[in-house]
């Protein structure tokens, strides 16, 4: 490739970042001094075959300068033979890196929904008084305004990224402004601490039964406490053995599209085309959801184990854990807990000395909800913008590399340790007929006990909320957020709903990742519904109209909507609402901007969020 | 003497037909097929924006979409494959709703004054742009916008993509308040045709945009001024500064321009090329898109090299 750099050289600090990252360069093209004894080559496919190094590399890169500036961005491009345009056009893609020069500690604040409902934007406001607006450098720190942050058992939360020689990113979480505030000046914030789950210690949780419990760092703990024992029974019974079992137990996925995980593993299995990739989907963003994020930071070795086995049935010996870069203390455990298990032999070469290979690599995200779209994971891990792709070809035929993938998430997958160890058809006795297994739920808003919750399908929305504790704040329950902000509004006349995939379809609504968000009377539903619309907005990549125009359009009319300053009356407003959702739901290309709508439109057919003469009811 | 006789070629394999139904019509195209191509067979005029005869189609802009029973969302019939015993509908409720919807999307938030099919879809899916409101002022500082945030609106006006027009080159203009983002000329400058790329798609959601690297201008970038670009716009967003001059003088009028085939005479390849008159002077140069040497691509030469047969100014 003929590529035309730009005029602009990295800083030594920029260059030593990138080169510590990929090695040093190897060819003078690529930036390396002349050397006296002539000329060496590198170049062609090879060259070009290292653009999936891309985002890692700018992520190296950031850590250490704090932003992206042309000459580092230029030394980048030459390093991976990628146009320098494109390396932007990848690098403008996600939220979490800068493209100007900034302050070195920038302090993301969630005002998503959770955060919403525990008072996040008087802690805005708070810091706008005292600190200045978002983006203003204050003796070279700076805050933002987040998107949901996955800390939602534990709102409000911040996250601070530090860039520099040691650069640091650090979770924040049950914060208050003068917390804040002392950081922004420069404070260290206390170490972050996993949550212990509400059940912790309970009998019968197959999912959450070492969390707080066992040392998430003791691979020997792990051992101790039944680890490894379901991969040693997938020995036993082979690859077909498994899948039959996860077959049997009619596992179905956990990240919100339900599809049978079984069907996925054995479509993957047949095809003959090599080599076959295994992606964990830990790009946890859906507002109000943190199960994953429980999942890694307490039991890390349990996904590794999953994945193994995965790997087993389905014939991968690559896998990758696509993370959210919004989790450091979930990559700090299973990074360790990599190291571990290669350490021991339970991944890597020879695993157990049976003769099968598998490794794991971690690829961290950068502030793109979108990238949890099982094709957009796939782009964004190639180097390439985060853009789902049109489906057929579907990801078993066609997927990471073009090659034949399991996608599958983080919650989905811990689940085949159960249904290895007991049985495909032990498993399918749990839940309900159609339903089957232990669901995790995420707690979180007006309850007094919010974290994740272990319950099987078929379990009342009320008994969960119960088991939660119940509306905490003394008022009484006005909604609740099912699904996430792509899922829908309950009233408290829908409590007994049984949570099952099947009843949440009767019932027009879905379980989507397993979000339950408690929200009070003392809330506005209208600024629910606003942040929902403007993540939508913020999140959707951009790539097809119906989705890129229609969360904008649909957030104005919202906005007309909560001002009272309709366009004709409210009914035109919300009919435009009604129509601008069916066509993203119709015509978009991927999830994101088919359910973009749902929660919305399920609030204003449910409630009286609009009264009849414009503004909000009361 | 004998005469030479050329070995023939082995006959290509037979092509199989898919037969499949669209609007009550039963139809066989070859396998492979688009169901696109179906529709055209039979007539049925689907609006396409972002397809394009020389490039991989990249179904960015969905108003192509038609019904597929028994699919849960509409599918764009510009790049899925037909499958045998499919049936379409390409004019039921639900695709007049989405194909209205992204008309009025696209005009309300992009200027679509020269985009030749789109009045004629406005008035076909009775599309009413204006229902979102006034525009938006233009944004100088669009290539500024950041992925991941922007202003709560008060919806009073609607969003636009209007931005001051990017002259920075003598040879062709950007007016990007004409881009719907159709990803055709990116795909032109890269890998499909001319491995150039110079630009790409920066940026997220609606404030994704074409650009170069750090927005800079284009004789700083990788731009080589082939004009491939120009050649696969759809919207005029990319147009010769000759013709962007006679615009803005208001002097453009293409019922008063001839259009003359010719070969052009800077090297062996033998590109073809049109040139479009209009009062005895060239105004702009393209290459027809089914000629099977250029498929509409040219080099800076063919495109731009014209100004020595103008008479001099």
């Amino acid at each position: 490739m003929d590529l035309r750099l730009l005029d602009a050289e990295p800083t030594t600090d920029e260059r030593a970042a990138i080169d510590a990252f990929l090695g040093p360069p190897v060819s003078t093209w690529a930036g390396a001094d002349a050397v006296e004894d002539g000329h060496s080559a590198h170049g062609g496919h090879a060259a070009r075959a290292q653009r999936h190094e891309l985002l890692p590399t700018l992520h190296a890169l950031h850590e250490r300068a704090g932003w992206i500036s042309p000459g580092a961005l230029n030394y980048v491009a030459r390093r991976l033979t990628i146009p320098p345009a494109d390396v932007y056009g990848v690098a403008t893609f996600y939220a979490l890196f800068s493209m100007q020069p900034r302050a070195s500690r920038v302090l993301h604040v969630c005002n998503d929904l959770a955060c919403r409902c525990a008072g996040s934007d008087k802690l805005i406001e708070a810091l706008t008084d005292r600190v200045g607006p978002h983006g203003s450098d204050t003796d070279g720190a700076t805050w933002e305004p987040s998107p949901c942050l996955g800390q939602c058992d534990r709102a409000p939360a911040a996250f601070l990224v530090g860039s520099g020689e040691n650069p640091t990113e650090r979770e924040l979480t049950n914060v208050d402004a003068e917390a804040l505030i002392e950081i922004l000046r420069g404070a260290t914030p206390a170490s972050p601490k996993s949550a212990t789950p509400p059940q912790a210690g309970e009998p019968n949780l197959r999912l959450l039964h070492r969390i707080g419990l066992v040392d998430p760092e003791s691979l020997d703990e792990y051992r101790a406490h039944g680890g490894y024992a379901a991969l040693r029974r997938a020995f036993d019974i082979g690859p077909e053995g498994v899948l039959r079992e996860v077959l049997d137990s009619k596992l179905m996925g956990r990240g919100g599209a339900a599809f049978p995980t079984g069907r996925k593993w054995d479509a993957v299995a047949r095809q003959p085309r090599r080599p076959h990739y295994l992606i964990c989907n830990a790009d946890e963003s859906e507002p109000g959801t943190f199960k994953d994020r429980v999942i890694m930071e307490g039991d890390p070795f349990s996904l590794i184990e999953s994945m193994t086995i995965a790997a087993y049935a389905t014939g991968c010996e690559h896998g990758y854990v696509y993370l959210r870069g919004e989790y450091p203390l979930a990559q700090r455990r299973l990074e360790h807990a990599l190291e571990q298990a290669r350490h021991h032999g339970v991944l890597g070469e020879d695993i157990l000395g049976h003769g099968f290979r598998f490794d794991i690599e971690l690829r961290k995200g950068a502030g793109a909800y979108i990238c949890g779209e099982e094709t957009a994971i796939f782009s964004s891990i190639e180097g390439y913008r985060g853009e789902p792709r049109n489906k057929p070809p579907f990801p078993v035929e066609r997927g990471l590399f073009g090659q034949p993938t399991v996608v599958n998430n983080v919650e989905t997958l811990v689940n085949v340790l159960p249904i290895v160890l007991e049985g495909g058809p032990a498993f399918a006795q749990i839940g309900t007929e159609r339903s089957t297994g232990p669901k995790l739920f995420c707690l979180s808003g007006a309850v007094a006990k919010p974290g994740i919750y272990e319950v099987p399908f078929g379990t009342t929305l009320r008994e969960l909320l119960d088991l939660a504790g119940g509306v905490s704040t003394g008022r009484s329950l006005r909604a609740v957020l099912l699904g996430g902000a792509a899922g829908s509004f309950l009233t408290p006349d829908d409590l007994d709903l049984k949570l099952t995939f099947e009843d949440a379809r009767e019932a027009g609504t879905t379980l989507g990742s397993g979000v339950v968000l408690a929200i009070d009377d003392a809330m506005d539903l209208a600024e629910l519904l606003m942040t929902i619309a403007a993540f939508m907005r913020d999140e959707s990549c951009g790539q097809c109209v119906p989705c890129r125009v229609g969360t904008v359009r649909q957030e104005e009319a919202l906005a007309r909507l909560a001002s009272g300053r309709t366009r004709g009356t409210v009914q035109d407003e919300l009919d435009l609402i009604a129509e601008i959702g069916q066509a993203m739901r119709d015509a978009s290309i991927c999830g994101l901007g088919q359910t973009a709508s749902s929660a919305v439109e399920s609030a204003i057919a449910r409630f009286e969020v609009f009264t009849s003469n414009g503004g909000t009811t009361p | 003497m004998n005469p030479i006789v050329l070995p023939m070629a082995p006959p290509a394999p037979a092509t199989r037909l898919i037969s499949l139904t669209v609007d009550e019509q039963p139809v066989e195209v070859p396998e492979g097929s688009t169901i696109l191509d179906a529709c055209r067979k039979l007539g049925i005029d689907t609006p396409t924006l972002c397809y394009g005869e020389t490039l991989m189609p990249a179904n960015a802009c969905r108003i192509c979409v038609v019904e597929l029973e028994g699919a849960r969302t509409l599918i764009p019939a510009c790049s899925r494959k037909v499958e045998p015993d499919m049936v379409i509908r390409t004019d039921s409720e639900r695709v007049r709703l989405s194909r209205k919807m992204v008309i009025e999307f696209l005009a309300s938030s992009v200027d679509l004054s020269i985009t030749p099919p789109a009045q004629d879809y406005l008035e076909r899916y009775d599309g009413r742009p204006e229902r979102y409101g006034p525009s938006a002022p233009p944004d100088p500082d669009r290539d500024k916008r950041r992925a991941g945030h922007h202003e709560r609106p008060d919806g009073q006006t609607a969003a636009t993509v209007h931005q001051p027009t990017k002259i920075d080159n003598g040879l062709y203009v950007r007016d990007y308040s004409k881009c719907i983002l159709c990803y055709k000329c990116v795909d032109a400058c890269g890998e499909q045709w001319q491995n150039t790329f110079a630009i790409t798609v920066a940026g997220r959601g609606f404030d994704a945009r074409i650009s170069t690297e750090y927005a800079n201008p284009l004789p700083e970038s990788a731009c080589v001024y082939c004009g491939n670009c120009i050649a696969v716009c759809p919207t005029g967003a990319l147009m010769f500064k000759s013709e962007h001059d006679l615009r803005d003088a208001a002097t453009w009028d293409e019922s008063r321009q001839t259009r003359t085939e010719t070969i052009c005479p800077y090297c062996g390849v033998g590109c073809n090329l049109t040139l479009h008159v209009q009062d005895n002077e060239i105004v702009k140069v393209t290459s027809p898109a089914d000629h099977d040497i250029t498929r509409g691509n040219l080099c800076i030469k063919g495109r731009f090299g014209f100004q020595h047969v103008n008479p001099k100014a």
